[in-house]
C-alpha cells in the first residue's frame, strides 16, 4: 500500500503504477460530471467543450451559488458512481480519462476498459462533503451551464482526499472482492444464526 | 394557556433542518470515533479518520456534512397537555422546510416522480413526509427532523413474509439486504428494521427505527437480543466502512415492532448513513424552544 500525489493530465505509466489499496492525494484540476453531463455526450452525441485527455473526474452534483460571474461554492460531495455505469466504458474510451473519483464503485464494463487502457477508480469517503468542500479552492469554470448542477465543473483542488485506489488497471476491483468475502463467510453466519 | 405560536414553529422547522445538516448527534459521534477506536484495517481506519475530520470541519466552519440534503421527515409528538392544530402544524413544517432550502440556501432534491422536474425547495406534493404521534402526559410539541438521503434511501426494502419463515426468515432477509446494499449506503450504517404490522406499517416503523439513539436497547429483551445478534452478523460480513472492507458496517441495528395479522410476517428494513442526521425541538407552551436531538 503506497501512497501517491496525482496532478491531470495522467499519463498511462501514472495509472498503471497504482493498485488497488493504495492511496492517493490530487492537486491541481478536476473535473465534475454526473447523469445529466454524461447523458447529453453519449445518448444525445454532443462532444464536450473542453478537453478530458488525461483527466480526473469527478461524480457530483455541486451546490454552487453564481455571483456575477464567479461561482461561489455552497457544499460539493460526491455521489454514488454506479448509476454512470452505461457512460463510462465510453468515457475512457472516447475521451480518454484516466481516473474516476466516486462512491461506491463502478461494474465489470468499466473494469475491462479500464484494463485495457490504463484508467482507474478512486474512492472517496461517501458522506465527507465539508472536507469535499475545503479541498476544492475555486470553481474555476463551468461548462453547459443550462444543465447546472449536472453540467461540467473544471474545480482546483488541494490536498484533495484522502482517495483509495478501488478499482485499478490491473482487473482488480475492491468492492467485488470485499463483497466476494462477505458471500463467502455468509454460511458460516447463517449457521450459527440457525437460519437454514 | 397560550396557542402554539405557528410562525415560531415555522422557524423552528427550518432551523432544524438546518441544524440536522451540520451538527451530528452525540450518540451518533460516539459511535463513529468507538469504531475507528476498534478498527484493524488500514484502510478502514484512514476512512474513519476522514469522517471524524468532515465531522470537526463542518461544525468548526459551518459547512453541510454531506451534499445530500435529503427530503425532509418531522416527526411530530403532540401532547395533551399543548393542544395544537394539526393542519397548521403540517403547514408550518412544510414553509419552513421550503425556507431552509432557500434562505440556507442549499440544493433541494424533491422532484416530481415523472417529469423529474425538481422545484429546488425540498418539498413538494405529500412533502415533507409528517408522521404523528400523541402523548397524553407531555406539555409540549415535540419536533423532530429528518434529512434522508439518497444513497441509504434507495437501500431500503420490505417484503411480506409468511408466518413459515418465521423469525429466522425476519433475520436472513436483514443479513441478505445488508450485504446486497454493500458500499452504495455510505456504511457504517444504522440499519432500521420493522417487524409485523401492515405492508404501510413496517416501512413507517423501519424509519422510526433509524432515529433511535446509536446504544439504545429495543425494551422487549427478546428483540433486544435479536438486534445484538444481527449487529454482530453484520459486522462479521467484513463489508466495512464504505464497503472497502473493515471490522464495522453497521454501528447499530434498531428494531420497531407491532402487532400483525395471524398470516402475515412482514418486515422492513430501513438503512441510515453514517451522517446518520437529525435535531430535535420541544416547543412549550410560553413560546420557549429547547434544541437537542
Amino acid at each position: 500500500m503506497a501512497h501517491y500525489n496525482l496532478s491531470a493530465p495522467l499519463s498511462e505509466n501514472d495509472v498503471r503504477q497504482l493498485k488497488v489499496l493504495d492511496t492517493a492525494t490530487v492537486n491541481g484540476t478536476i473535473f465534475g460530471i454526473r447523469d445529466a453531463t454524461q447523458i447529453r455526450m453519449f445518448d444525445h452525441q454532443q462532444d464536450p467543450p473542453v478537453d478530458l485527455r488525461g483527466a480526473i473526474c469527478l461524480h457530483t452534483a455541486p451546490s454552487l451559488r453564481k455571483i456575477g460571474n464567479r461561482w461561489e461554492k455552497i457544499c460539493i460531495g460526491t455521489t454514488t458512481s454506479s448509476r454512470m455505469e452505461r457512460f463510462t466504458p465510453e468515457l475512457i474510451e472516447k475521451y480518454g480519462v484516466r481516473a474516476i473519483v466516486g462512491k461506491a464503485g463502478l461494474l465489470e464494463g468499466s473494469l475491462e476498459v479500464m484494463k485495457k487502457l490504463g484508467a482507474c477508480y478512486l474512492a472517496i469517503v461517501g458522506g465527507a462533503a465539508a472536507l469535499e468542500t475545503t479541498q476544492i479552492e475555486e470553481v474555476e469554470e463551468v461548462y453547459w451551464e443550462d444543465l447546472h448542477p449536472e453540467a461540467i465543473y473544471r474545480f482546483r483542488v488541494k490536498d484533495f482526499g484522502p482517495l483509495i485506489v478501488a478499482m485499478d488497471s490491473h482487473g482488480n476491483h475492491l468492492y467485488f472482492n470485499v463483497k466476494k468475502q462477505a458471500i463467502e463467510r455468509l454460511p458460516g453466519i447463517y449457521k450459527r444464526m440457525g437460519i437454514d | 394557556m397560550a396557542g402554539l405560536d405557528y410562525h415560531l414553529l415555522e422557524d423552528v422547522a427550518k432551523e432544524l433542518y438546518i441544524k440536522a445538516l451540520k451538527n451530528l448527534p452525540p450518540d451518533v459521534k460516539a459511535a463513529l470515533r468507538k469504531a475507528y477506536e476498534r478498527e484493524t484495517k488500514d484502510t478502514a481506519r484512514e476512512i474513519f479518520r476522514t469522517i471524524l475530520k468532515n465531522i470537526e470541519v463542518a461544525e468548526e466552519q459551518n459547512l453541510l456534512i454531506c451534499q445530500d440534503t435529503g427530503l425532509p421527515i418531522y416527526m411530530v409528538t403532540i401532547g395533551s397537555k399543548f393542544p395544537v392544530d394539526g393542519a397548521r402544524v403540517a403547514k408550518a413544517l412544510k414553509q419552513g422546510a421550503q425556507r431552509a432550502t432557500l434562505e440556507h440556501p442549499f440544493r433541494g432534491s424533491s422532484t416530481h416522480p415523472l417529469t423529474r422536474i425538481n422545484p429546488q425547495t425540498s418539498v413538494g406534493d405529500g412533502l415533507p413526509v409528517i408522521h404523528w404521534e400523541f402523548d397524553e402526559n407531555a406539555g409540549y410539541l415535540d419536533v423532530l427532523m429528518v434529512p434522508k438521503g439518497s444513497g441509504s434511501e434507495n437501500m431500503s426494502d420490505m417484503k411480506m413474509l409468511y408466518p413459515a419463515h418465521g423469525i429466522k426468515g425476519l433475520k436472513k432477509f436483514i443479513l441478505d439486504r445488508v450485504i446486497e446494499s454493500g458500499s452504495n449506503p455510505c456504511p457504517p450504517c444504522i440499519i432500521g428494521v420493522g417487524i409485523g404490522g401492515t405492508a404501510d406499517l413496517v416501512s413507517v416503523l423501519a424509519k422510526k427505527a433509524i432515529v433511535r439513539p446509536v446504544g439504545s436497547k429495543n425494551p422487549d429483551p427478546q428483540l433486544a437480543q435479536i438486534e445484538e445478534e444481527l449487529l454482530d452478523a453484520i459486522n462479521e460480513t467484513g463489508i466495512g466502512p464504505m464497503g472497502l472492507g473493515g471490522d464495522t458496517t453497521a454501528l447499530a441495528v434498531h428494531i420497531q415492532s407491532a402487532y400483525t395479522h395471524i398470516t402475515q410476517n412482514p418486515v422492513a428494513v430501513n438503512t441510515q448513513c453514517w451522517p446518520a442526521r437529525r435535531a430535535r425541538a420541544k416547543i412549550y407552551s410560553d413560546g420557549n424552544v429547547q434544541y437537542g436531538f
